[in-house]
Order: C-alpha cells, then structure tokens, then sequence
C-alpha cells in the first residue's frame, strides 16, 4: 500500500521490506496496526455470521434450523468473538496506526512486543474458532461463563479459556506499549493536555486494561481448575462460592465495556470538530469525564447481579455508583452536541457515524440508566430489554464509531479517497437496519421475553420476526463496508495530506499513505 | 434550496433573529416530523395487542410500584433527550456550511459546564429516591404468611410448602412436535407446567429459593419477582397477588440446554381454594407414598418409568435413549444399563459429579427411582429382563447415612 516513500522525505532507512515476511516479521506500527484492523474486519464478519444464524433461529417460534445446544455456542461465540475478536482488536489497531502519529512519534516504544501482541491474535482466534470442530462443540455458557454451568461443558471449553487467556497476554503487551509510547514518545511541546482526545481515551483503556485482563486470567483459571484439578472454588458442596465467580467476572467484565467505549469516544471526539470546524468544546472536561468513567468503572460491578440477591447495602451501594456514571457520560454528550452549535457543519461519512453515534449512543446511556435502578433491574435483567441495551451502547457505539474512523482514516493510510457515495448508503443502510434490529427488542424485553433463548412464547413472535428482517439487512450493509474499504485501498482519487478541511492533528501533516516510518526528526508542537 | 446569504447579514451577531427564522422552520420540521413519528409508533402499536410495548399488567403491588418507577425514568429520560436533542438538530440544520455558516470560535465555558454537571446531578438524586424506597420494600421478606421451597433443576422446579409436607415438581407439558413444529402451536406454548405453583391470593407468600444444579431464575414479570436459584445457597423472595388466575413466567438464567424450556407457572387461587387444595394434595402424597412391602411387577415399573423418564431424563437422554453425542451419553445399548444393576442404580441414584448428571436420589421417590431404572433396562433395544425394586433403592438410602 505505501511501499512507495515519498521522495520528500527520503530516509536511509525508509524502505519497506516486502511479501509474506514483511507482515510475519514487521515491527512497523503502520504494518501492524494495518494487520489488527484487518484480523477484526474478519473477526467481526465471522461473528456477525454467527448472529445472522441466531436471527434466522428467532424469526419464528419453534425450532427451524438448531437445536438448542447450538443455538446457545452460537450466541456464546457470537458475543465472544465480538468483544475479544472484533472491537478489542479493531481499536488496538487504531492505536497502533494514530498514537505515533498524532503524537509525533516515529513508531510505538516497544515494537518488537508490538509484533508479538498481534501475532497472537490469529494462534488465539484459531483455537477459539476450531472449538466449534471438537466434540461436544464450542462453548454455550455464555460469554459470562457462569459456572458450575461452565463445568459442565467439554473440551472447548479448556479451549476457550486457553485462547482468553492469549488474547489477555496480547491486550496486556498492546497496553503497556501504549502507556509507555505515549509517556514518552510525545513530541517536543506537546504536554499532556495539549494531546488529542483520542490519544488521552487509549492512554486511560490502557491502565483498564493492565488492570482488569489479570483479574479475568485468575477467574478463568479458577474455573480450570474447577474442571480439572479438584479445587472448589466454585462449587458450594467444596466451600467455593458460584457467585464469587460472578464478582471477579464483572470486576473484569464492566471496566471490559469502557475499554471497548473509551476509545470509540475518542475517535467521535475527534471527527466531531473536524467537521465542524470547530475546535472540540469542553477539552479539559472531556479528559477528566474520561478519568473519572474509568474510575466510576471499578465501583459498579455488580450491577450485572442484582438479580443474584445480595444484601440491600451492596444493592443500594452499585445502584448509586452505577447512577453516577451518567453524569460524566453526559458531560460528553453536552460537550459533543456544544461542538457542533454553531459550528460549519458538512456531512461527510465518518462525520454522519459520529452523529449517528451521539445520538444512539444516548438511547443505550438512557436505557442503561433504566437498568441501573435495582427495582427495575430485577425485572429486566437477562431480558432482550438488555440484549437491545448493550447492542446500544456495543453496535451503534462501538462498531460504528470504528466505521467511522475508519473512513475518517483510510485516506490517510491508503491515499486514496473511499468513494463517499457508497460510504453514504453504507451508512443509511446500517443505521437504519441497525435500528429496526435493535429498538423492538425493548419491547420484547419489557414484555418478558428471556435472553439466550432458541424459542420463544408466541406473544414474541411479531418482534421477533421485524428484528430478523432487520439483521438480514444490517449484515448485508456490511459487505458494502468490506467492499468499499477494499476498493479504497486498491486505487481512488488521491487523498492529499490533509483531505479534510478541518483537522488538525499532526497526522495530517504527513503524505497519504505516511512514509514508512514518518516523524522520524520530531516537529515541534507549540 | 437557493441559499439566503443571511450569514452575510448577521455577520458578527451571533444570535441574529434573521438567521433563526431562516433555519427554525427546517429544524423544526425535521424535529417535530421525528416526535410525531415516535408519538404515533407508541400510540399506534397498543393497539395491535401482539406489540406489547411495556411490562405485563402488574398483578403484585410490587409490580405495580416497578411499573410506576418505569414510567416516571422514561419520562424524565424523554425530557432530557429532547433537551439535549433538540439543539443538536438545530446546529445540524441551521449550522452548516452549505447554508454558509460560519464557526464559531468557541471551545469553554466554565459556568455552562459547571451548570450541567449539576443539574443532571439533582436529577439523579430524584430518581434515586423512589428507586431507594422501592428497593427496601422488595428486600423485607419478614411477617410472611407462608413460606415455599423452590429448587431449580435442569430443567424444571420443585416446590415444597414448608411446614405443610407438600412437594410436588413442576415440568413444561409443551409437546416436543409442538416445538419442531409437526404440530400447531398451543396458546400456551413453552409457558405451561403439569402442575403450577398454587398460593393463596391476599397472602404474603415468601420463596426461599435453591438449585441442585447450575444456576436458574426463578421469574413472573406479573409479580415483579425475579431470584436467582444458586446451588448451596438459600436466597429469598417474596409476592402478594390480590387476584386470582393463572400467571406466567420463564427460568431467566441461561442453564443449559432446556433454559428455554423452564416455564414457571403461578395458579393465585381464594384462601377457600387454597385450604382444600392442601388437603387433596396430601390425600394425594399419602397415596403414592411408597408400600416397600410390595413388589411390583415388570409391566408396572416399565409403565410408571417411561413418565419418570419422559419427565426427567428425556430432555438429555432423549425421547429414544440416543443422547446427544459428545453431550449426554446413550442409555440404549449402553454398557452400563446393560451390565450388572447395582452399577446402573448407583449413577442413578449417586449422579456422576462434575458432569450433568445429577444424584436422583435425593430428588426422585424409591418407586420412582426402581421404576425409571427397569424402564432403561428393558426398553429400546435394551432387554436385560430384570425388574428393581423399591427396596433395593431404600438399602442406598441406608448406606449413604
Ligand atoms: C441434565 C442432563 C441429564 C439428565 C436430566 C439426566 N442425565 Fe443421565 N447422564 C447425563 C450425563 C452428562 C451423563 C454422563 C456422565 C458421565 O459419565 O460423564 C449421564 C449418564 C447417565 C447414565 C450412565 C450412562 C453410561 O453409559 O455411562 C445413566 C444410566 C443415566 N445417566 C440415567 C439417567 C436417568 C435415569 C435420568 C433421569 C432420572 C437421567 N440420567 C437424567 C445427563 C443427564
Ligand atoms: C450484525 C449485527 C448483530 C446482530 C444481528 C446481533 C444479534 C445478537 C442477538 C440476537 C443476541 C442475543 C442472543 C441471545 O441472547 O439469545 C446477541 C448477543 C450478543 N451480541 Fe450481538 N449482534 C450483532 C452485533 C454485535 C456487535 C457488533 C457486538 C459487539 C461487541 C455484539 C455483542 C454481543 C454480545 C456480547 C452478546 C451476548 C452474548 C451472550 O449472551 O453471551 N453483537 N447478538
Ligand atoms: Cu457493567
Ligand atoms: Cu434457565
């Protein structure tokens, strides 16, 4: 892709080496960063698949197409393969390729680690995904693992944990080389609060994440243990706790779900004032409302348990805390929707995703503060009301946030221009099959119907069938996505430095593609 | 659209009357077309009763309270999001490039920002406050009126009326072609039980709630009740139905492969009902209690078998004794079901632990237990052509004290 330097800034070492070695071996961010995103674009089809064959299974009562066990692999690997698979990596990919950029730095601190971090993506994704293969079948626990329904399972499950557990060792490399590029490797000038917002999101997912991935290894092996090597740590009829399990999970579990938000807030932050024209309102609030999410993070866990039954102080306690979060959430909404007044606003692609963002962002923030109250909780939890909630806050904030910036992006990395006319049908496309998906089952929460379920009631049966329509369309949208993107990097009207006319960060400062190793005197920022 | 060069009018006002009448009418299209169509989805949907948009009635003030909190988050959420959405469609129509607008320079504003830190804060403190009280009301589980046992397994609940001796298990009666679909679907479908939990209505009932497996949820949207059952633990509950008839709910915690299938059903009957209902359902227990001086012959333990299986051994072994390969083993042509009897009553009545199997002996009668176990061993193609009887299960009983 941009194998050719450019002359302008012709370098003794600025060559790229080329084929098959230059990917196994590379220790370049850009390359890397490259390999992330495209491991995640086929995580993310993969799984989407998964979630098309649960849509089919649900669009009418009765069992049509699997029986029960498989339905439950599908959605256990479905949601698995999203979070560790898909947006986990997707964003590692964004760091990779934009934190040297936008901080000036010629490459990450520690690129050797960089190349081992990725690479054990792909030995973790096969050894997840070859579970389906081995007898027995995948795991259909949930993505929760739960025991001693965990225990009950076979040899995928061993799999499973063998695989989380790689893919922990990756995201915890991948955050140490981020803390340390960004500590150290800023350019001369720029301080702390002078760097870009998505810098500052992935600094703070970062120290998430060296904090929580251990917390799941250690219950993860527990739970090994557990199956294997007589220990009870789980099981009553030892002296082990069930529930315990669920505490150490969602200590992991609910800062997991900022780890893969933070950063998609960083890169809506980011396009917001580009488009805008604007500069981005609120920047010292923003960083601290980040801050202080990251650390409200730790206190909420066990608003996932209500349901478990714990005593009214811990109920009262995690309701609080949980209500908390809303209001440095909405700090960033303010902050987002005060960017954009009075701004010069044009409707690019990434732009109209950011936008898209806001917006649906809110409704799972508002659905999320719904479920936050213990009463209403009681009632709601483990319903689609909170299938529709976390697909809120993980689809149309998450993943389309990653859309966005990756056509944000794309002209910088390939240079050449995405065609903006399919880009715009991806978009209206997405959003609104997103939202014929997704808001019915509200509805369906609200009127009883469980989640994890291969059949349903009859009184489920119309929303059920509008979602599936909806997830027909919204997982056909998404070959227009790969289509583009592929298109985009084969040729295109060039890109120029700076394709758009309000950004700002040093990256634009670069050619499009950057030369292979870019910033390699430092600028100075002032 | 032709574009007004109003911005070249207003240049330097940053709240000229000029620009808001040549923008408002587009924002406000665009924002009251949205609320109408949000209006008319919610005011159009109820009435089609299929598209049930929120909880079921309440049937417990429980309920009632929940469905009320509910309603008063949803609209303050509602307010909110138009205050918070409103501008922004009005800066997506109004401030934009095409309509020649020009940013502003803007990028702080302490006492704005300090205003909407605070003021979603009160916000919250409101909502909190009858969250709170609300909370306290579901966790006083005291001065109740009876008191019922409730244990989860896969896949299906006992209920036992604590000081009353009665204890009955309560099974999903949907018929598997029901569910593949070579038979039409009932009403009812995947929300009907043999026989339903029966409270008496205007009573404070509390559950204690367990499980002798994974863990399950024990749940009735009416009753705003919704308790995990987790095994080695007691958790409580607790409801008071001032109607009778029938309510309806589902097992709400994934628990393996019949977690769909984990109907709970609730029959509210008048204290009257309820009196001489526990009167025939002890006249029942003492009938079928076990005569261990009996002995029962071939044709009798293979009819009462094939319903203890069809109750709790099908939904794994399955309706021909197959399995699921790699999931749940065989029993026809098994080597243990066709080998010495004390091995097949010892899985049967001990459970394999750390598999699904679980200990039938402390859920299953003696009967129960001799009956199943000949029924596997001389069904299919198995024929060993031995009857077990009721005794033999009680010498178990007897060794595992
Ligand atoms: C929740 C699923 C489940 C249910 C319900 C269940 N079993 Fe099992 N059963 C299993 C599993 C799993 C095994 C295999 C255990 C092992 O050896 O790993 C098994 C093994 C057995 C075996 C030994 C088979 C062999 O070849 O090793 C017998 C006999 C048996 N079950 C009888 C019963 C009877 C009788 C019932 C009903 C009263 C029953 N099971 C209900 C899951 C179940
Ligand atoms: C094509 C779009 C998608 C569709 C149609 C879809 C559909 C579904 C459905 C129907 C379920 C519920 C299954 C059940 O409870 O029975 C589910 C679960 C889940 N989905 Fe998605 N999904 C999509 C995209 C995503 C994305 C982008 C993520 C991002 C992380 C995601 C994460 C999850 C998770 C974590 C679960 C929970 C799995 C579990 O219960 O263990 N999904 N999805
Ligand atoms: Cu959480
Ligand atoms: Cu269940």
């Amino acid at each position: 892709m941009y194998t050719a330097a450019d002359p302008a800034d012709a370098h003794a070492h600025d060559h790229a080496p080329s084929g098959f070695m230059r990917w196994v071996s590379s220790t370049n961010h850009k390359d890397i960063g490259t390999l992330y995103l495209w491991f995640s674009l086929f995580m993310f089809f993969f799984a989407g698949a998964l979630a098309m064959l649960i849509r089919a299974e649900l669009f009418q009562p009765g069992l049509q197409f699997f029986q029960p066990a498989f339905f439950n692999q599908l959605t256990t690997m479905h949601g698995l393969i999203m979070i560790f698979g898909a947006i986990m990596p997707s964003l590692v990919g964004f760091a990779n390729w934009q934190v040297p950029l936008m901080i000036g730095a010629p490459d990450m601190a520690f690129p050797r680690l960089n190349n081992w971090s990725f690479w054990l993506l792909p030995a973790a994704g096969t050894l997840l995904i070859s579970s389906f293969f081995v007898p027995g079948g995948a795991i259909a626990g949930g993505w929760t693992m739960y025991p001693p329904l965990f225990i009950q399972g076979g040899i995928a499950y061993d799999m499973s944990i063998l695989s989380l557990h790689i893919l922990g060792i990756s995201s915890i490399m991948g955050a140490i080389n981020i803390i340390t590029t960004i500590l150290n490797m800023r350019a001369p000038g720029m301080t702390l609060m002078k760097m870009p917002l998505f810098v500052w999101t992935w600094l703070i997912t970062a120290f998430l994440l060296i904090a929580v991935m251990p917390v799941l290894a250690c219950a993860i092996t527990m739970l090994l243990t557990d199956r294997h090597f007589g220990t009870h740590f789980f099981d009553a009829a030892g002296g082990g706790d069930p529930v315990m399990f669920q505490h150490l999970f969602w200590f992991f579990g609910h800062p997991e779900v900022y780890i893969m938000i933070l950063p998609a807030f960083g890169i809506v932050s980011t396009i917001i004032p580009t488009f805008a024209r604007k500069p981005l309102f609120g920047y010292v609030s923003m960083v601290y409302a980040v801050a202080s999410i990251a650390f409200l993070s730790f206190i909420v866990w066990a608003h996932h348990m209500f349901a478990t039954g714990m005593p009214l102080g811990g109920q009262l306690f995690f309701m609080y805390t949980t209500m908390l979060i809303a209001i440095p959430t909405g700090v960033k909404v303010f902050n987002w929707v005060a960017t954009l007044w009075r701004g010069s606003i044009t409707f690019e692609t990434p732009m109209l995703f950011a936008l898209a963002f806001v917006f649906l962002f809110a409704i799972g923030g508002f659905s999320g503060l719904v479920l936050a109250l213990v009463p209403v909780d009681i009632q709601l939890q483990d319903t689609y009301y909170v299938v529709a909630h976390f697909h809120y806050v993980l689809f149309s904030g998450s993943a389309m946030s990653i859309m966005g910036g990756i056509y944000y992006w794309l002209p910088k990395w390939t240079g050449h221009m995405y065609d903006e006319k399919l880009g715009k049908i991806h978009f209206w496309l997405t959003t609104i099959a997103f939202n014929i998906t997704f808001f019915p089952m509200h509805f369906l929460g609200l009127a009883g119907m469980p989640r994890r379920i291969p059949d349903y009631a009859l009184q489920f049966a119309d929303f059920n069938m509008i979602a599936s329509l909806g997830g027909f369309l919204l997982g056909a949208s998404q070959l227009l996505f790969l289509y583009n993107v592929i298109q985009c990097v084969r040729g295109g009207a060039p890109a120029g430095n700076r394709p758009w006319e309000g950004a700002d960060t040093l990256e634009w400062t670069q050619s499009s593609p950057p030369p292979y190793h870019s910033f390699v005197t430092p600028p100075i920022v002032k | 659209m032709r574009i007004a060069n109003y911005t070249d009018q207003c240049a330097g006002q940053p709240l000229c009357v000029r620009r808001l009448l040549f923008c408002m009418p587009n924002a406000l299209v665009f924002t009251s077309a949205f609320l109408l169509a949000l209006a008319l989805a919610l005011i159009a949907a109820p009435a089609r009763a299929d598209y049930a948009l929120n909880f079921p009635t309440p049937a417990s003030g429980l309920a009632q309270d929940i469905y009320d909190l509910h309603i008063l988050i949803l609209w303050i959420c509602f307010a909110i999001f138009v205050i918070v959405f409103v501008p922004m469609f009005v800066a997506l129509v109004c401030h934009r490039k095409s309509l020649g607008h020009v940013a502003a320079k803007f990028h702080d504003n302490l006492k704005v920002e300090i205003i909407w830190t605070i003021i979603p804060t009160l916000i919250l403190v409101g909502m909190a406050w009858p969250a709170t009280n609300l909370v306290m009301s579901m966790k006083d589980t005291s001065k109740e009126d009876l008191t019922i046992k409730v244990t989860g397994r896969q896949w299906k609940w006992d209920y036992e009326y604590l000081g009353d001796d009665i204890r009955f298990t309560s099974n999903t009666t949907t018929p598997p072609e029901q569910i593949d679909g070579a038979q039409a679907k009932g009403e009812n479908y995947l929300l009907e039980v043999d026989h339903p939990l029966v409270v008496p209505a205007g009573k404070k009932v509390r559950l204690v709630l367990t499980t002798s497996d994974v863990i399950h949820s024990w749940w009735v949207p009416a009753f705003g009740v919704k308790q995990d059952a987790i095994p080695g633990f007691i958790r409580d509950a607790w409801f008071m139905v001032d109607k009778p008839g029938i309510y309806r709910g589902q097992c709400a915690e994934l628990c393996g492969i019949g977690h769909g299938f984990m109907p709970v059903v609730v029959e509210v009957v008048t204290p009257e009902q309820f009196a001489s209902w526990k009167d025939e359902q002890k006249k029942l227990l003492a009938a079928a209690a076990v005569d261990y001086s009996k002995t029962y012959t071939m044709d009798e333990l293979k009819t009462m078998g094939a319903k203890v299986y069809t109750a709790n051994c099908m939904a794994c072994h399955q309706p021909n004794g197959a399995g699921i390969p790699n999931a749940f083993p065989a029993l026809n042509g098994s080597k243990l079901v066709r080998g010495e009897k004390s091995a097949h009553i010892e899985r049967v009545f001990n459970g394999k632990p750390g598999t699904a199997m679980a200990a039938f002996g402390k859920q299953l009668s003696d009967l129960d237990i001799a009956a199943v176990i000949t029924y596997e061993r001389n069904t299919w193609s198995n024929a060993m052509g031995d009857v077990v009887q009721p005794t033999e299960i009680a010498a178990l009983h007897k060794r595992s004290q």
